[in-house]
């Protein structure tokens, strides 16, 4: 196989891979038993079993997981939001799947509606925007935040990773970040302005001895 | 349990093989090229990179995107199947030691389907470090022995990098190598500015095609996900494959070795195995017994094998086998380079690796360690995964955001702003270091614990010496340095100190273990001799890593290989011969 043959056949395989899923789809099957060639059943036991779970956080909590996923990434004039990008759907299946998040997650909801109430006499997600900013405000900036906060720091902190993971591996947010990788090309080096910019260049014996591609 | 039996294979193969990555692959290989009949155990199942590879999979094609489980610790992409820990089958530590981190690949191919294709040859000092610092041992070959067989297998498989005419790193066969990427420029400019040396790495990747078979590299930079094209070397698809394709192989998946048959004379027969699918065990015969099932995996399994001739366990009577046991040494430092916040967006996948490394290049006799080791270096534009972007408060408050100074933390658009501002600027880079061998550093059957299969497990005793702390503290020294010298600010890996062994890995933390079925002249210091053939049994062979006298400040793949081909066709001649 030549190179261009062999990318095509890749593609192709790609493509057609995803076409049965979308079949299987029609016809009802679960996602889970499609397309996964790249897992052993030791893992496809384990996601059939995941997903089997009931939902770990009530409908209140994702909710409140929902607000304050689009506080960390809002839709604005570059890209989408957390809740567009799936992130609340992505930290359900996290929480289950490490399992270590559960309790900061969950006890860090519970500590963020009872500071909501003992400000505003409600619980965060039935706030108006602008209160949800001010609490927001209080947790967000950890040099700055009052020591009472410290808490609420830290359940921000571990939300802004969650929320920032999820949101920037998802398509919307490998678009936002401008990753151009994961395609078939390829390699020839720096781009000339890129190299001029930082007052590099590729030597001769590199120049010489290095590949190169039409 | 009435329906318990041992059903034994009609069949009598002419060699029979325990594991199918690089030791046991190549060996299957070379034998079924040649005409022998063969039968090939592995523990796991099939694995083929072009139906099973994830390769050019999205982050989001993950529910966890691409994290690392238990299934796969080097994330949900990697090509390798297990790792630190398998389901059923434990390990356990001697109180008091270092933990050895034992990893365990259960496929065809075994690790060599995510391995990072560093692919260097051993130098002529390597094969003889006794002589030069008094430690260890000599290997009863040297580099002339064995440079034939890297001939053979830079051309057979394919390997990339330049001549450059150093002593202790031999010239090769090469395919021209990538181009630097950016952040290796910078590295390469500042380490060589104080006198450390950069040059092209050394991969086993197809920079150009080489045969019909196997298509090129097309730059993805997933080579740890293993290829679909066999754009890269994985035993599955470079020599299992072909090997198959004779009509010369059995290839029986889900086989978990249990012990090496022997008859009362003391020679081998066979392997019993169970079949982790069915559950029923099995007996192969076949007149050589070949073992590649990885450093400690054939170590237990000759310790296992224990009979009335080998009282001590198989290929035993010098007592050493799953001694000196040693990994390559570890430590590693990053940053990030504020040149390189805010940067232009372009492709920078590149090969799956570093495009150059540094090899050793000080003289140990000025140093107060006696080994040396390479340097990899990391960075660039990758795919994101699971961790990408967090911890962005410990960050954004420290480095002006185009121009603006925030307080660390924050949200929003804002925030959004600092992940595409920081993305790309983070480097960092590892040592490889050769550790020195010691009888003390081993792993022996634990007597209280078998696995799910009933087979007795490992139990590890490892320390490592103050040859490997003080090789650690350099290495920090180093990278702080070049660090420095490329206007990097380190951000982990700086506090290390001798209270950590300055952030020494765990042995086997580095995944090149060797050395616990070593080869020697002598017989009652070494298990095999200069050819991988065991002292106490004329028809048994090993070809992994268990083989190694010594480590390398190398990366052992390539040299499993080459040793492998050179017993596989001492094993041909030796059947011609009629003398096993």
């Amino acid at each position: 196989m030549d190179r261009r043959n062999s990318i095509k056949a890749l593609v192709l395989g790609t493509v057609s891979a995803g076409v049965v899923m979308e079949a299987c789809k029609n016809a009802k099957t679960t996602v889970t038993e499609v397309n996964m060639d790249d897992r052993m059943q030791e893992e496809k036991d384990y996601l059939v079993k995941v997903n089997a779970e009931p939902k770990f956080f009530d409908e209140h909590e994702m909710a409140t997981i929902t607000v304050l996923g689009d506080i960390i990434m809002p839709k604005d004039e570059q890209s989408g939001s957390a809740s567009e990008a799936k992130v609340p759907e992505f930290i359900e299946f996290i929480v289950k799947d490490m399992p270590e998040h559960q309790i900061p997650v969950r006890g860090g909801l519970r500590w963020l509606d009872l500071h909501s109430f003992n400000k505003h006499g409600k619980s965060f997600v039935t706030c108006s925007h602008e209160q949800q900013i001010g609490i927001v405000d209080e947790i967000a900036y950890p040099k700055k935040a009052k020591p009472e906060h410290a808490q609420g720091v830290s359940f921000f902190n571990k939300m802004r990773d969650l929320v920032t993971t999820g949101y920037y591996t998802s398509e919307i947010g490998v678009k936002d970040l401008g990753y151009m990788g994961n395609q078939p090309n390829m390699w020839n080096g720096v781009p000339d302005d890129v190299l001029k910019q930082h007052g590099l260049a590729y030597t001769e014996k590199e120049l010489k001895e290095c590949v190169s591609y039409n | 349990m009435s329906d318990f039996q041992v059903k034994v294979a009609p069949k009598k193969y002419d060699a029979v093989i325990v594991g199918s990555g690089a030791g046991g692959g190549m060996a299957a290989y070379v034998l079924a090229k040649a005409g022998l009949k063969v039968c090939l155990l592995e523990a796991g199942p099939d694995y083929d990179p072009a139906k099973n590879s994830a390769q050019l999979k999205n982050p989001w094609d993950s529910p966890r995107r691409g994290a690392s489980s238990k299934f796969r610790p080097f994330g949900e992409f990697d090509g390798c199947y297990w790792g630190w820990e398998i389901d059923g089958e434990p390990y356990t530590q001697t109180k008091g030691s270092d933990h050895f981190d034992w990893w365990r690949a259960r496929m065809v191919g075994g690790r060599t389907n995510h391995w990072g294709r560093i692919s260097l040859r051993f130098g002529p000092k390597d094969f003889k470090r006794k002589s030069i610092d008094g430690l260890g041992d000599d290997w009863p070959i040297g580099y002339e022995d064995v440079k034939p067989y890297y001939d053979k297998i830079d051309r057979l498989i394919g390997v990339y990098g330049t001549n450059e005419g150093l002593e202790n790193d031999p010239d090769g066969i090469f395919l021209p190598p990538p181009k630097p990427r950016l952040h290796e420029l910078m590295f390469k400019k500042a380490a060589t500015g104080i006198n450390i040396p950069v040059i092209p790495s050394r991969l086993s990747i197809l920079t150009k095609k080489i045969n019909d078979e196997r298509g090129a590299c097309f730059y993805c930079g997933q080579c740890n996900r293993s290829c679909k094209v066999y754009g890269d070397f994985s035993s599955s698809s470079v020599l299992v494959k072909p090997a198959v394709l004779t009509g010369n192989v059995d290839l029986i998946t889900g086989a978990m070795a249990r012990e090496v048959l022997t008859d009362r004379e003391g020679k081998a027969t066979g392997i019993s195995y169970v079949n982790k699918n069915d559950k029923q065990e099995y007996q192969i015969q076949a007149k050589v017994v070949i073992l590649g099932a990885s450093t400690c995996e054939t170590a237990r399994l000759l310790l296992n094998s224990k009979s009335q001739k080998h009282p001590n366990g198989l290929a035993n009577s010098s007592g050493v086998v799953g001694h000196y046991l040693h990994d390559s040494t570890g430590a590693a430092l990053g940053g990030v380079i504020p040149n390189l916040m805010g940067r232009k967006r372009y492709n920078e996948d590149g090969v799956g690796g570093m495009h150059v490394y540094t090899p050793w290049w000080l003289d140990n006799k000025k140093l107060d360690f006696p080994r040396g080791y390479h340097i990899e270096y990391w960075g660039g534009m990758s795919q994101p995964s699971y961790g990408f972007g967090m911890g962005m408060q410990g960050l954004n408050g420290k480095f002006q955001v185009n121009g603006k100074t925030k307080e660390e933390g924050g949200y929003g658009s804002s925030l959004k702003e600092d992940v595409r501002f920081f993305y790309g600027a983070s480097v960092g880079m590892g040592g490889r270091g050769e550790a020195v061998p010691r009888f003390e550093n081993h792993c022996k059957i634990d007597p209280d614990v078998v696995d799910k299969y009933g087979i007795p497990v490992l139990k590890f005793d490892c320390k490592n010496s103050e040859y490997e702390i003080k090789q650690a503290k350099h290495m920090k020294e180093t990278f702080r340095e070049i660090m420095h010298e490329m206007g990097a600010v380190i951000t982990w890996g700086d506090s290390d100190d001798a209270s950590n062994n300055y952030g020494l890995s765990n042995p086997g933390n580095i995944i090149h273990e060797a050395g616990t079925v070593r080869m020697g002249n002598d017989k009652k210091t070494s298990a095999l001799n200069a050819w991988g053939q065991a002292h106490d049994c004329n028809n048994l062979f090993c070809v992994d890593g268990s083989v190694f006298t010594s480590q390398a400040d190398k990366n052992i793949t390539w040299t499993i290989l080459a040793l492998s081909m050179r017993t596989s066709e001492y094993i041909l001649d030796q059947m011609k011969k009629q003398n096993i």
